[in-house]
């Protein structure tokens, strides 16, 4: 029997919604519970070392963007210039510390424990040392610093996994160890992996499901609710695995009714093109920027932003039987660590593999990650693929970069440049 | 006879373009935007179809034996004449709206003085109408607002010197009526203005024998019907118009088919308007290929200079000819408009000359576009500058000098009617409807359908 696809649209997004109500409630009671709670970030992430400890991940950008896209974010960023921040910090920073000098309250209203750890699981962006350099001074606790190398040379060599690998037994698990009170409890690792390995794996599929014509997803705009449970708190954990598994589920069968991606307008009817985006979405304006694009019949069927936490595409998965060089290798290889030769050669092959009509950067003022080289990646795509190349300009979580009529202007003339080039 | 119509609504001035079936440009027509977007472009297409009548109308003294001959010294005499009667007729509408807000006043006296003084004002403005529209005399402004603007002020401060009368009050009586006078087309009775400007070409001295044929060419441009097949609108305020969605294009490709027809050898263009600055590739088709356009900040666009001309009391066509005149160019703030009239100030203040000031801020205006184009992939063979800004010879030597510095010596298109070259983009694609889908929209109604 085959349900209907809309239905099942909102069955994973109410899954989704559970295990985050859940996580904050688990969080709001941490002390109570006497869990240990370690703040991390989404690239590179090592949730199932949390969990294998029993501790609870916060990630700070993840709360940055929830409170954007509760219009929260305005008065954080504004916080956070009061005590100093400029301009041009990074907004998803500046969010977090001033939600912090506001009181922690987290996006769902309930007040964020304080960490009892640190963990730095990516140096790829300067910007994340010296975030926790500022947590730091707020809070008495501990910092496991990971040091990630830079693709430079465009590979992970075996001795730059031996090197993270060895951070990792050597010096993340001992605090982890010293911080929860608990011996690594490999047994429970080995699990977790399983489980990540088996969402990761669902998750492609639904990543790829973006092939078909129509497309069955938005890998972009949708791309982000995807990949809520696998770069937060959740990989690992069952409810992550029925997420994906439900996902993957209601894809299939929006492709086999040759259904496009559902948009909080309805289902998209008219695909008129298929773009590949570079780059993060605006969140302060997430619905009215998506508009812009279904409202046209754009869809987005592969994007780089979403494998911010983690490529999966190229065949990683979780490995329980190496698990420390498995880390490793996903630490080291998550986007924002990719050369720019690399990251020109995984768009490429996504322009290719999902027949895109072209691709479009959406330039972020204040995240010098993703911006730093995108004129070059967009001059070198123009040249290697003949596709019309699209450049946009916004902000993370600060309203005040959010320009809609400019936007939508150059939105506009893209997409007429791609009609113009198929027209000759 | 069948034409296609391109629209271009910019922030500043609204522009129209008719086109015959084999693209060629028929009229144009232009006009302030005004904060009102249905009214210019009516106004726009209104001037843009009596520029396709003079069109026809020189085709037809051309075609004639004797007349031809001297076809444009006629073009000259019947184009001056035809925009004073014009003229006559707006100033004559200017005087009635500012008689009607004075008779609206409570106090006799006043009514009888002002109204005094307004006849004074305008039997002045007639006088001096003439000398104007002659041939070869170059005009001040397109626009009625700036030519009237300046002789209704200069005589309202004769008077104001020489008696009782306010010169505050005789402007606030201008810049009321003419927000009203602006928001007629005059351009409706063109036929009244035909007869007037035949005849009074007649008049002109060896021009007697030709009266015929004169006569004949004017009869026929007044009454050429006008199919207009399809129409595209374009530019800043496209999104307000009633225009099918499908028959809006982005000023980006306009502008870049546009130059792509006037110079087919264009790679690169650069748009400077009122409100945006664009920096456009092009291939060998005139299809866009990547495009910047400024963000966030308006430094560098038109109403960078906008503001400069309001800083220092001037009007925005009088910026370029005075830093033409410049010994030294003084540098200055390129990345904000508001500091670059604070650091106007100052320099003044410093006693530096207001030329050289004001060459500074062209190449700063200039600045800003270099880095868009680099942006955009930079600046390839042959480059086309265009938009309103092209027409100011300063900002156009400072961009030759750094396109030159930065780039190499190469071909820099500037034509005369680059402020049209969106226009001309959308009656390109209007004619080039290939799926077969757009109809035309009828401009007049437009404003009708909006009250």
């Amino acid at each position: 029997m085959t349900r209907d696809a809309t239905v099942q649209k909102e069955q994973s997004m109410v899954l989704q919604k559970d295990m985050i109500a859940a996580h904050f409630k688990r969080l709001a009671n941490a002390k109570e519970t006497g869990k240990k709670v370690v703040y991390t970030f989404v690239p590179g992430n090592l949730n199932e070392l949390i969990w294998a400890f029993d501790m609870l991940p916060v990630h700070p950008e993840i709360n940055a963007l929830q409170s954007a896209m509760r219009k929260k974010s305005s008065s954080y960023v504004i916080e956070a210039e009061k005590f100093g921040h400029s301009e041009d910090v990074c907004t998803y920073v500046k969010c977090d510390i001033g939600m912090l000098k506001k009181g922690n309250i987290g996006p769902t209203g309930e007040k964020l424990p304080e960490p009892d750890l640190l963990l730095l699981s990516y140096t790829g962006c300067f910007t994340f040392m010296k975030w926790f350099e500022l947590l730091k001074q707020e809070y008495d606790c501990p910092v496991a610093m990971l040091h990630v190398p830079y693709q430079a040379d465009g590979e992970k060599t075996p001795e730059m996994i031996e090197y993270v690998s060895k951070q990792l037994r050597e010096e993340v698990v001992p605090l982890m160890e010293k911080v929860s009170g608990n011996k690594l409890d490999k047994g429970r690792l080995r699990m977790l992996m399983e489980s990540s390995a088996r969402a990761e794996e669902n998750l492609v599929a639904v990543w790829e499901s973006a092939k078909n014509k129509p497309s069955p997803i938005d890998a972009y705009f949708g791309g982000v609710y995807y990949i809520g449970p696998i770069f937060s708190a959740f990989r690992g954990l069952d409810v992550a695995e029925e997420y994906y598994r439900t996902l993957r589920e209601e894809v299939d069968a929006r492709v086999e009714h040759k259904l496009g991606p559902i948009t909080p307008d309805g289902p998209m009817k008219d695909e008129r093109y298929r773009l590949v985006v570079e780059g993060p979405p605006n969140w302060t304006s997430f619905r009215e920027f998506w508009k812009m694009f279904y409202d046209e019949g754009a869809v987005v069927v592969s994007s780089s932003y979403t494998k911010v936490g983690g490529i999966y595409d190229n065949g990683f998965r979780h490995d329980p039987d190496r698990p420390f060089q498995s880390m490793a290798e996903y630490c080291t290889g998550c986007y924002t660590n990719l050369n720019l030769p690399t990251r020109i050669q995984y768009l490429q092959q996504a322009i290719d593999d999902y027949h895109a009509d072209g691709f479009l950067i959406n330039s972020i003022k204040s995240c010098n990650s993703f911006s730093a080289g995108q004129l070059l990646i967009l001059r070198e795509l123009e040249k290697r693929t003949g596709k019309a190349g699209g450049f946009i300009e916004s902000d993370l979580v600060d309203p005040r970069y959010f320009s809609a009529a400019n936007i939508k202007n150059r939105l506009e003339s893209y997409f007429q440049m791609i009609d113009a080039k198929r027209n000759g | 006879m069948e034409c296609y119509i391109g629209v271009d609504l910019g922030s500043t001035t609204t522009k129209a373009i008719y086109i015959d079936e084999n693209e060629k440009v028929l009229g144009r027509g232009i006009t302030n935007s005004r904060s009102n977007y249905e009214l210019a472009c009516e106004i726009a297409a209104d001037e843009a179809a009596i520029n396709s009548r003079f069109h026809m109308l020189r085709r037809k003294l051309a075609e004639n034996k004797q007349a031809g001959k001297q076809t444009s010294e006629l073009m000259d005499w019947l184009t001056c004449k035809f925009k004073l009667a014009q003229h006559f007729r707006q100033v004559d509408a200017l005087e009635k709206v500012c008689k009607t807000i004075v008779d609206e006043w409570d106090d006799k006296n006043l009514r009888r003085a002002y109204k005094a003084a307004l006849d004074s004002i305008f039997d002045t403005m007639r006088s001096e109408a003439e000398p104007m529209f002659q041939p070869r005399v170059t005009a001040r402004s397109d626009f009625f607002r700036d030519i009237a603007s300046s002789h209704y002020l200069d005589s309202a401060e004769l008077l104001a010197r020489n008696g009782d009368i306010s010169f505050d009050r005789l402007t606030g009586i201008f810049d009321k009526a003419i927000l009203l006078v602006e928001a007629e087309s005059f351009a409706t009775a063109y036929d009244d203005y035909l007869d007037f400007a035949s005849a009074e070409t007649i008049k002109v001295d060896g021009y007697k024998v030709l009266r015929d044929d004169i006569r004949r060419a004017t009869e026929y441009a007044a009454t050429i019907e006008f199919n207009a097949i399809n129409t595209i609108g374009t530019g800043y305020g496209r999104q307000t118009l009633p225009f099918p969605k499908h028959q809006i294009r982005s000023e980006i490709l306009c502008h870049g088919l546009g130059a792509h027809i006037m110079f087919p050898a264009t790679r690169t263009v650069l748009d400077i308007g009122g409100q945006d600055t664009k920096a456009i590739q092009v291939d060998g088709k005139g299809i866009v290929t990547n495009f910047q356009m400024n963000d966030r900040c308006a430094a560098g666009c038109g109403r960078y200079l906008g503001y400069i001309a309001d800083e220092m009391s001037m009007g925005v066509h009088e910026l370029g000819p005075l830093a033409m005149t410049a010994s030294k160019t003084i540098r200055i703030n390129s990345t904000c408009t508001v500091f670059a009239g604070a650091e106007l100030r100052e320099r003044l203040a410093l006693g530096e000359k207001r030329e050289d000031i004001l060459s500074g801020l062209h190449r700063a205006i200039v600045i800003r576009s270099m880095s868009l184009l680099a942006r955009s992939g930079g600046v390839r063979n042959e480059f086309t500058f265009t938009g309103g800004v092209a027409k100011n010879e300063a900002a156009t030597d400072a961009l030759k000098m750094l396109i030159v510095e930065n780039y190499g010596e190469m071909t820099i298109n500037v034509s005369p009617d680059s402020i049209y070259t969106g226009a001309l983009g959308a009656a390109l694609f209007a004619k080039r409807d290939q799926k077969g889908d757009l109809v035309n929209v009828d401009l007049k109604k437009l404003r009708k359908r909006v009250s």
